[in-house]
Parts: C-alpha cells; structure tokens; sequence
C-alpha cells in the first residue's frame, strides 16, 4: 500500500487500468456515437446519423480491441481473478456480450449490405440501442467488482449469480459509464462537424454535449452517495487515502471545465477536459480500489500469475506497444486529419478538410 | 440436458460459428491484396476492382468475426473458469500476443478500406501486407493456444496446481506445428473453394464478365494449389496425432484393437460396444504405414484406453472421414480444371465444369468444419489432454441451456444476414467487358 506500482502485479494490472482507459477514450465515444444515432432529432436527423457512421466508419474496429487487450492480460496475468469475475458476473457479462456482438454486426451491415432506406433504418436501430445497453452493463461489470460482494472463500467464488450485481452501486455506475461515454461522443461529433464546416449540425452536438455534461455531473454526485452505503470497502478505500477526495474534486472542476469550455465554444479545450475528468475518474476509482482487484478480499498479489509470466507479458507488452502505437498513430492522422491531436484551438480558417467527403 | 453438456454446446456452436469468419479473415486479405499488387503491377483495372470488391467482403467477415472473437474470449472464463484458473499463466502469453496482432490487423484493415482515395498507393498495398501477415500470425497463436490443449507443456502439477511453469515451453508445444500448418491451410484453402464456387456461379449468368473471369482462375489456382499442399499437411498431422494422442488417432480410425499392420477403414460405422467398425472398406497395413512409415507397425487400439478415457469414436471417426473425402472433392475438382484449362489453353468455363465447381464449393466449409470436430472431439473428454477433464472445468452457473438457445439464435440471425449481405454485394459486382483495354 506505500509503494504504489512498483512491483510486477501491479504493473500489469497498471497495463489493464491503461487498456481499460483507451477502451473509455475511443471505444466509449464509439458507444456514445450510437447513443446520439439513437436519439438523433430536429431537422437535422440524417445529417447527425450520416456525421456518427462517417466519424467512426474507419476506427471503430481497432477501437474495440482494447476491450480485448485488457481480458487477455487479465487472465494471463490474474487467471484467479479472470474465473472469479466471470463466475460470479456471468449474466451481465453475458449480456453486455449480446449487446457487442448485435452492435458490432448491425454497424458493418449498415455500411456493407443492402441499401434500402428501411433495411438500414432496422440495423440502425439494432446499432444504436446496443450501444446503450452495452455501455451500461460495463459499467454495472466494474461497479460490482468494486461493490465488496464477490467473496472468495477456499480459493472458489460463491455467488448466486444475481447478488455480486444487483445493487445500487453497480446500477449507478452503468448509469455513469452510460453518460460519460455519450459526453465523451458528443464533443467530439461537434470536432467532427467543426472539421467539416458544418456549423449548424456542430451547434447540434454542442448543445447535446452541454446536456450530457449536466446529466453526467448529476449522476456523478449520486452515485457517490451510493459509494458509502453500497460499497463500503471502496469507501474506506477514498477514506484512507485523502488524496483521492482531491482528484475527485479535480474531476469536478474538469466536468466544470468542460461545460465553460463548451458554452464558450473552445472545442479542443472541451476535448482535452472531458478527457481528462474521464481518466481522473477511472484512475482515482483503481487507486482507492488498490491493492484490491476484486473487492472485498482478492487482492492483486493474490490474484498474480507467476513470475515469469508477468516478466514476459510485461515485456509482451512493451514490445506490442511500439508496433501498436505508431500504428494507431498512423491510423488517426489518416483518417481524423492534422489536427488529431491538437489540444488548443488552431487560428481558424486552417483546416485540413479531412471530413471534406 | 445437463448444464456442462450445454456449455460445450455453447462452446462448440461459438467456435463452428467463428471459425469460418476466422478463416476469412486470415484468407481474404491475402487474396485481395495480391489482387492490388496485380492491380499496381499490370495496371490492368479488372484486378483493382477484384480487389475492392474482395476488400468489402473481407470487411464483413472480418467485423462479424471479431465480435465472435470476443464473445469467445469472455466464454474463456464464462464457460470453463477451472480452465482459466489453471492455464491463465501457461498459455496466456501466445494470447497476449494475438491481442496485438489482432489490433494490427483491425488497425490497417481500418486504413485499408477507408483509405483507398487518402493514402499512398505504397502505404495502401504495405497496410494491405500488414493485415495478411497479422491475420495469418493471430491465427497461428490461436493455434498455438490450441496446440497446448492437445500436447500440454511448459509445467508441472503439484497439488492440483501448475508449477515450474515455463510460458515458452508451453508455446512452442510439441502439437503446435502440425496443427497450425493444418488449420491455416484450411483456411485459405476454404476461403478459396467458396470463391471458385461464388464466381463459379456468376460466371453461369455471363460468361464474359471479365471481373468473374479473373476471379475464377484466381480462385481455381488457389483452391489448386492448397489442395494439393492440405493432403500433405494432413499426413504430417496424423502421424504426430499418432505420436502425441494415440486415442484421438485409434477414434478417428475406428481403431479399437491394439494390432501389427493396422488396416486404413474407409467409411464404416464404429461401434464401441461391440468394438468393431462394420461396413468399412480396409486397405491392410496402410494405417501403420500412413502413422508409422511402416506397414507392419503397431498402432494402439481404444482397448489400450480405459473406457472412461475414450473420445465419442462415431462422431470423430465419420467426421474424420467427411473431412478427408470433402478434401478429395475439392482436389479432385481443382485439378480436372487445370487439366481442362492446360488441354484448352484457356479458362475452363464449359457450364458443365462451371456447375461442378459451384457444387465442390461447400466441401471447403464442411472440412474445415468437420476438421476442426475431429480435433476437439477427439480430445475429449480431456479439455488440456490427460491434465484436465471438461466436466471438471465447467461453470457452476446453472440453467445453461438459456445463453445456449440465446447465442443460437443470435448466430443464425448473423449467418443469415452475412450471407445476405455477401450475395447483396456479390450480384452488385462490376461487369467488366471482355476485350476492356487495360488502363495506361
């Protein structure tokens, strides 16, 4: 508990909270993108759904497989842990799993397949009510695991299979994970229509994205209530290390950042807060969980593989970085212009265009 | 049903379904970036259309495929926790590694197919490369995954617990060649019988469309030439399988007597009960000699086995033999083409061998997989060979049979729909004149 991340266990499971936050990042607008197809309204309903598959026609793939990144190196580096969760979550788990494979599918037969106006209307709605659901049983997934209520005794989980995420806790956070994907999606969709020179349809998603970030502060603030009552070792967790309490202030300020940021206009900035109070959240959450990888009693020492499968998957992982990030490096700069990365706002009338199509 | 006979249900529905997009996905990118590097070097455009229209099939089977992957990978531990818990660390490493090539892989396929107007033409055919290779290597630690199932490695058992592991020795395990050469020539060699078929089919509807033309002599050679390197690939996995698993080979050849100069049986229907195989045509001495390189050689027989021990020696030994005769058909066909084509000097497109091929197409499909049932039944019912039974891997997670019939559902709802999304693009295809000049 002094020494944070310094030992092997810790960092692997470091490498899972950096899959995990990607995942959230890029797979998280991905979801929210389907969350505003869903309720794309006003005059503008087309041009929002066009917008949402153009913006993640070419990237959703790759966004995806961070989710698969983070189980391998779950159950390569905890394979305790890997059967405990999937043990006692079996049905969430399974039923974010529907909610994957329908969205994934809907999404690239709408692309694909047959062109009639009603054919893709019903993939649309398969695509878009997925990326609802989805988001919210990940959410209750990691709200359990945090919830105190997967308990292990003699090296087996027991579970009735409803207990470990039937609760409030667990709801609050899918509920959360829900408004912080779609949050994430909307200020970047309103980069997006930027990038085209689409104002109208950019002040579209500005609004939704004030929306989402009201709605998102809203439900932060209750589920935090829920922590003490429903989560209590999470809470002790918060209690024990005061230092957490300020990040969990600066997530505010940042929420708080981000709503300025948008009222003002100041896009990139909005992007660079909203990404920055989702990794406050994620990583405040893992540290006052710390050394827990499953609340209330597995901790990730426990849970560790043998050495020598850590030794090589750490440096498995360094080695697939440098292949993987120029990659996505490489990827992004195609296909979402210069200005990928940009963290402030450029002079205008400076555009590369990349959303000219 | 039990609950443990629905999840390998469940288990064995999620691979037969995923294993054909997986196939794809190793194949097709293969198969239509050769069609672009013909493209780049002829500047003949029939071949650029080959290859954006092989390019958008891909991208559905890769993107259906990978949504079964996922599935599958959760169902890792949904399914057989005890499994997880015991090899995590052995095997979780080649998986690790697949993670990686499989975001390669998603990464320049993404830059692929929507890249077409926005990069390079050497970056556009280098990421089309990049998807082939990493398609081919995802699948080969796949294979390797599967390989240590089948010849555990790399560990030693104390307590009911894995110690002294040794993840590069569970890698590298004695069955990962032979099953890996095996299954990745499946998968092109099925992806290339189903596009002869595919073509095969449109060419009947017009003769002269030049863009099915060069498809079909694309795929004849494919199927050609991976039909005739398979039989070789099998041979070597059976005598390995004779080496490693002896009661998996004994199975599939309705083997039930431990006897000198074994008999290969074609056809026949094992029974285990009487431990005979009627109805069976038996060539003398030509097992011992297909596993051990000598007709008089011994080959151990299901008695040698306790019967608790035995894999379900119908199921194996007729898919076995499905599998070898659809390979057959596939070769057969394949190489009365190139004859018909070497005789003629031109594309065999006589209706009649047009048809032949169409209906040689699905037998790709049925081997790969019958094939791959031969492999995982033939384990039975050990889920890490004579390391770990299946029963005892299983979930406790009761009412299985729900996700069971759920999943189903779900997968003949996406079969159905891929298939009619293919056909959608397959009769939107270009018509392409005969005597089309090509481009400057």
């Amino acid at each position: 508990m002094n020494t944070l991340l310094f030992d092997l266990p810790s960092l692997v499971a470091g490498s899972i909270m950096v899959a995990m936050t990607f995942y959230a990042l890029l797979g998280g607008a991905d979801f929210g993108s389907g969350v505003w197809d869903l309720l794309a309204s006003g005059p503008r309903a087309r041009q929002q759904r066009e917008l949402i598959a153009h913006a993640i026609g070419p990237i959703w793939e790759a966004n995806h497989v961070w989710l698969i990144a983070a189980i391998v190196i779950l159950f390569t580096g905890f394979p305790l842990a890997f059967a405990e969760i999937s043990t006692a979550l079996f049905i969430p788990l399974m039923l974010m799993l529907v909610g994957i494979v329908a969205r994934g599918s809907a999404f690239v037969f709408r692309a694909y397949g047959s062109q009639t106006d009603s054919v893709r209307q019903v993939y649309g709605t398969v695509f878009a009510i997925a990326s609802v659901v989805t988001p919210i049983f990940l959410g209750i997934i990691v709200g359990s695991i945090s919830s105190g209520r997967i308990v292990v005794v003699d090296g087996a989980v027991r579970t009735d299979f409803f207990d470990a995420w039937l609760g409030a806790f667990p709801f609050a956070m899918g509920a959360l994970t829900l408004c912080l994907f779609a949050l994430l999606a909307a200020v970047y969709l309103a980069i997006e229509a930027d990038s085209a020179h689409d104002e109208a349809l950019r002040e579209d998603f500005r609004r939704r994205a004030l929306i989402a970030a009201i709605v998102t502060g809203g439900v932060a603030w209750i589920s935090l209530f829920f922590i003490r009552q429903d989560a209590p070792v999470l809470y002790a967790g918060f209690v024990e290390r005061p230092w957490t309490l300020a990040t969990v202030g600066l997530s505010m300020v940042l929420g708080v950042g981000t709503i300025a940021a948008l009222l003002k206009r100041r896009f990139y900035v909005a992007r660079l807060t909203v990404v920055l109070q989702v990794i406050c959240v994620m990583w405040t959450w893992a540290f006052a969980q710390y050394p827990y990888l499953v609340l209330p009693n597995l901790t990730i020492q426990q849970a560790a593989g043998p050495e020598i499968t850590l030794q090589i998957a750490v440096v498995a992982l360094v080695a697939g970085g440098l292949i993987l990030f120029p990659s996505l490096f490489l990827l992004y700069r195609v296909f979402k212009g210069r200005k990928v990365f940009a963290l402030i706002d450029a002079p205008a009338g400076n555009q590369t265009g990349a959303r000219g199509a | 049903m039990t609950d443990a006979l629905a999840a390998r249900l469940l288990m064995g529905l999620s691979l037969a379904f995923h294993i054909v997009f997986a196939a794809a996905g190793i194949a097709m990118p293969l198969f239509m970036v050769i069609a672009e590097w013909r493209y780049r070097r002829t500047g003949e455009t029939v071949w650029l259309s080959l290859a954006k229209a092989w390019s958008k099939g891909a991208a559905v089977l890769f993107a259906v495929g990978a949504v079964g992957g996922t599935v599958l990978s959760f169902e890792l531990g949904l399914l057989w926790p005890g499994f997880m818990q015991f090899s995590g660390s052995i095997i979780g490493v080649p998986f690790s590694l697949e993670g990686f090539a499989f975001f390669t892989e998603a990464i320049f396929l993404g830059i692929y197919l929507y890249g077409w107007e926005r990069v390079s033409p050497r970056l556009h055919l280098g990421a089309g490369v990049i998807v082939a290779v990493s398609g081919a290597v995802s699948g080969l630690l796949v294979l390797m995954v599967n390989g240590w199932q089948h010849a555990p490695a790399g560990f030693e058992v104390a307590n009911g617990q894995a110690v002294n592991i040794n993840p590069f020795a569970a890698m590298f395990n004695p069955a990962w060649p032979h099953i890996a050469l095996h299954m990745s020539i499946a998968a092109y060699q099925t992806i290339a019988a189903a596009m002869m078929g595919i073509h095969g089919i449109m060419l009947l509807r017009d003769r002269s469309n030049l863009f099915h033309r060069k498809a079909f002599a694309f795929a004849l050679t494919a199927t050609l030439i991976t039909g005739v390197l398979q039989p070789l690939a099998g041979d070597f996995s059976a005598k390995q399988v004779a080496q490693l698993q002896p009661a998996k080979l004994a199975a599939m050849e309705g083997q039930f007597k431990t006897e000198q100069g074994a008999p290969l049986r074609i056809g026949g229907i094992p029974n285990p009960n009487t431990q005979e195989t009627p109805l069976a045509i038996e060539i003398p001495g030509l097992l011992s000699w297909l596993a051990f390189g000598d007709t008089g050689a011994t080959v151990i027989g299901l008695e040698a086995f306790p019967r608790a021990d035995w894999p379900p020696v119908l199921l194996v030994h007729l898919a076995f033999q499905i599998m070898v005769g659809s390979a057959f058909v596939m070769l057969g066909v394949a190489g009365l083409g190139a004859v018909l084509a070497w005789r003629r000097r031109r594309l065999p497109d006589s209706r009649w061998y047009l048809w032949l091929a169409a209906l040689a197409a699905p037998f790709g499909l049925l081997a790969l997989e019958t094939g791959w049932v031969v492999t995982e039944l033939g384990r039975q019912p050990w889920i890490i060979q004579d390391i770990m039974r299946t029963l005892d891997a299983v979930t406790p997670m009761t009412n299985l049979g729900v996700p069971l019939v759920s999943f189903a559902l779900i997968y003949v709802a996406l079969a159905v729909i891929t298939v009619w999304v293919l056909t959608y693009q397959v009769l939107h295809s270009p018509r392409i004149a005969p005597g089309h000049a090509p481009a400057a």
